[in-house]
């Protein structure tokens, strides 16, 4: 289909047509990149309305409903709209350029999924307007809170998960047909660098969970308007299942969200210490690994509803057993960096930072997963701290670092380092400032989804809101730092990293609309 | 998995979407699955409380007297339910293995015709799998006329084999009113018997 397309135009469209009917995987990438970081920011400016109400006890700039919309909203829009789509769109620029493909499998289908993510965001977020809210159930929208006591607007809600969740599948399945199709002859699947491999398995996972969720609104929906009783003890149904097909779906998702940004670590950390990455097929297995070991522990969210001892032991343990390939790339990443030549430019910065700052998420993650002493935690700020510290420094880090890293490629200039490592470090100050404390506030016994809070938690909160205020506002900074380097700067030669490897790098900096329409030729 | 052939990679992309679509379809029916599985499950281990339907008792047996099990009876009312509902006694000390009947009240206090459902569930959950039921006012809907007051017979034997440590079962009732169920359920209902629920 590509080289069909490429026979009769040359350069993108002109005008807004370029961009709602393009099957270019570069424009697509950029299109997905740009609608992300636009989500971000919309669910930041809710995170930063929740640390301004919690900034001091007491009830000051939000009514208690209104608060619960806004940790829902921003929970949803963050996993949905801005780490989702921010790797769909990492995936779309660069799996083509390293395996030396021309363009995606189906690029018809990929403006299609793009484009459905408008629609879907728009829709959720224009809940916020209708009569009783947005949805004020958290982003788990636990039955029966969601069906029996939810706002009317949860049906646009649940329509909304629909067509994201229909979206993520064709983003899948493209990707999945981009690695196993088009890569160039001589690239065998060993031979697949890790973001590859990454999203690879990354892809498998969502075409197994997304239809669960996709099921478990469906329900919810059914519950709602057509008389089922799926989650209404009343009816026969048990609310209990409902967390149990939720989890189903939402564990192997934190893995969705954190093993590209493990692929994008692992081609960063070996360009930056000018050595291979060490144990690539160890890698390789600990991603699989991980994946298959994500369906089986989803019950440890859910060891206060009353499983038995040996559910309780079975999840434990099960849990526990994901930290060992976890462990494995850790100790990789490390063996990658120990005795290279290491320099710190923003990509590293922010790699070297993800392994520290993840490991520490990954270790609260081990306490929680001890069944008895989760009794203590759940619920807690202890939990916000924990997914907080994988999914900033984790997902959100391994996104700068890409972008970064990628960003002389797609644009064909150097972006400013001095500004990039301020970013950096505001960013590393502001979060670690932001979340740390909230371990100790989880500790001694936050709540977590309350808009108000007894006194001896005053401090800690002043922090944290003081950490996450710099944080936010610091991405305003990022914001900056990428329109500077599209519109100018030095320029980027096709490989401006000098330990970089891969196919990406053989062609110009910025890469031309049609790359490889030649397959290269593989050493 | 092979290396890309020089096929037609249109055919090649066909398959791939149409393994994926298949196992789209397959993963959104699992999820469904899960509803009966799940049923299935817990009627099986007894977990989450889920007392079973009704015991048919196939050989009497003797009360073990050397034994006494305290039963504590729970009644409480679902979302909106005007009714009064509660047990007649609050404990009973039980033989195991002695049929034991008790009867809970209920009282439509409203001036409307109304239809009741009570669900139970049992605590400790691990106890489920030894408290059986031969007869219960949960295995029927409840209409009451305005006004109107009932009792109704729960018949139960707690097993011979309820583990030792297992001294206190609390069997709890919860009355749903059913008319706030939609009305495609309770019509389903009536012809179900509601079996899952006993």
């Amino acid at each position: 289909m590509g080289s069909h397309a490429q026979d009769h135009h040359h350069g993108p469209a002109k005008g807004i047509s370029r961009w709602l009917f393009t099957t270019n995987h570069k424009d697509i990438g950029s299109m997905y990149l740009i609608f992300s970081f636009a989500m971000f920011l919309i669910g930041g400016a809710m995170a930063m309305v929740i640390r301004a109400e919690l900034f001091q006890p007491g009830l000051q700039i939000v009514e208690p409903n209104f608060f619960n919309q806004m940790t829902t909203m921003h929970g949803l829009i963050m996993v949905f709209g801005a780490v989702m789509p921010a790797f769909v769109g990492l995936a779309n620029w660069m799996l083509p350029l390293m395996v030396g493909a021309p363009d995606m499998a189906l690029p018809r289908m990929n403006n299609w999924s793009f484009w459905l993510l408008p629609a879907a965001f728009l829709m959720l977020l224009s809940t916020l307007f209708m009569p009783g809210g947005a949805p004020n159930f958290g982003w788990t929208f636990y039955a029966p809170l969601s069906t029996t006591y939810g706002p009317p607007s949860t049906t646009f809600f649940i329509f909304a998960v629909h067509i994201m969740g229909v979206s993520s599948i064709m983003g899948a399945i493209n990707v999945i047909a981009t690695i196993l199709n088009m890569r160039a002859p001589g690239m065998t699947l060993m031979k697949m660098p890790l973001f590859v491999w990454t999203w690879l398995i990354t892809a498998f996972l969502l075409i197994a969970v997304m239809p669960v969720l996709a099921g478990v609104v469906t329900m919810m929906l059914m519950d709602i308007h057509f008389g089922t009783s799926f989650f209404d003890a009343a009816g026969g149904g048990d609310p209990v299942l409902f967390q149990h097909i939720f989890w189903f779906f939402g564990h192997p998702e934190v893995y969705i969200m954190i093993l590209p940004a493990f692929g994008v670590v692992s081609q960063i950390i070996p360009a930056f210490a000018r050595k291979p990455l060490f144990g690539y097929a160890s890698m390789v297995y600990a991603v699989g690994a991980i994946a298959i070991l994500s369906f089986l522990v989803w019950a440890h969210h859910m060891f206060t509803v009353g499983i038995p001892l040996f559910g309780q032991l079975f999840f434990m343990y099960a849990t526990m057993l994901i930290a060992v390939p976890t462990g494995v790339k850790v100790f990789n990443w490390v063996a990658t960096m120990f005795r290279g030549s290491m320099t710190f430019e923003a990509p590293m910065l922010f790699s070297v930072a993800f392994v520290i700052l993840f490991t520490i998420g990954g270790f609260s993650g081990l306490m929680l997963a001890i069944a008895p002493a989760d009794f203590q935690y759940h619920d807690t700020y202890f939990v916000v701290a924990h997914f907080h510290y994988v999914l900033v420094p984790g997902a959100i880090f391994g996104i700068y670092a890409a972008v970064y890293y990628w960003l002389p490629k797609w644009t064909g200039h150097m972006y400013d380092e001095v500004l990039a490592k301020t970013h950096f470090w505001m960013s590393f100050v502001g979060m670690n400032l932001a979340f740390f404390p909230m371990h100790f506030l989880g500790l001694a016994g936050m709540p977590r989804r309350i808009p108000d809070y007894a006194l001896q938690f005053s401090n800690f909160n002043m922090i944290s809101s003081i950490g996450a205020f710099m944080f936010g506002l610091t991405q305003l900074l990022f914001l900056f730092i990428v329109v500077k380097c599209a519109l100018g700067g030095p320029k980027a030669p096709a490989k401006p990293w000098e330990g970089a490897e891969g196919l990406e790098w053989e062609v110009d900096s910025p890469a031309p609309y049609h790359t490889f329409s030649t397959p290269p030729e593989i050493k | 998995m092979t290396q890309p052939t020089s096929n037609d990679p249109r055919q090649s992309n066909l398959r791939v979407v149409g393994w994926c679509l298949a196992g789209v379809v397959g993963m959104f029916a699992f999820g469904f699955a899960m509803v009966p599985l799940y049923e299935k499950f817990c009627e099986i281990t007894g977990i989450n409380g889920k007392t079973s339907g009704r015991y048919e008792m196939t050989q009497a047996k003797e009360a073990d007297v050397s034994r006494l099990v305290e039963v504590q009876f729970v009644a409480s009312n679902g979302a909106d339910m005007p009714w009064q509902f509660r047990p007649e006694v609050e404990t009973l000390k039980v033989h195991p293995g002695q049929p034991v009947t008790i009867r809970y009240i209920a009282h439509n206090v409203t001036s409307r015709d109304m239809v009741g459902h009570a669900i139970p569930s049992l605590q400790p959950s691990r106890g489920t799998r030894f408290f059986h039921k031969t007869e219960c006012f949960c295995f029927q809907q409840q209409p009451l006329q305005a006004g109107e007051r009932v009792e109704m017979p729960v018949v139960f034997i707690v097993d011979r084999d309820l583990p030792a440590d297992i001294h206190k079962l609390t069997l709890s009732y919860t009355m749903y009113d059913q008319e706030r169920m939609p009305a495609v359920s309770s019509v389903e209902k009536k012809t179900t018997k509601t079996k899952d629920n006993g």
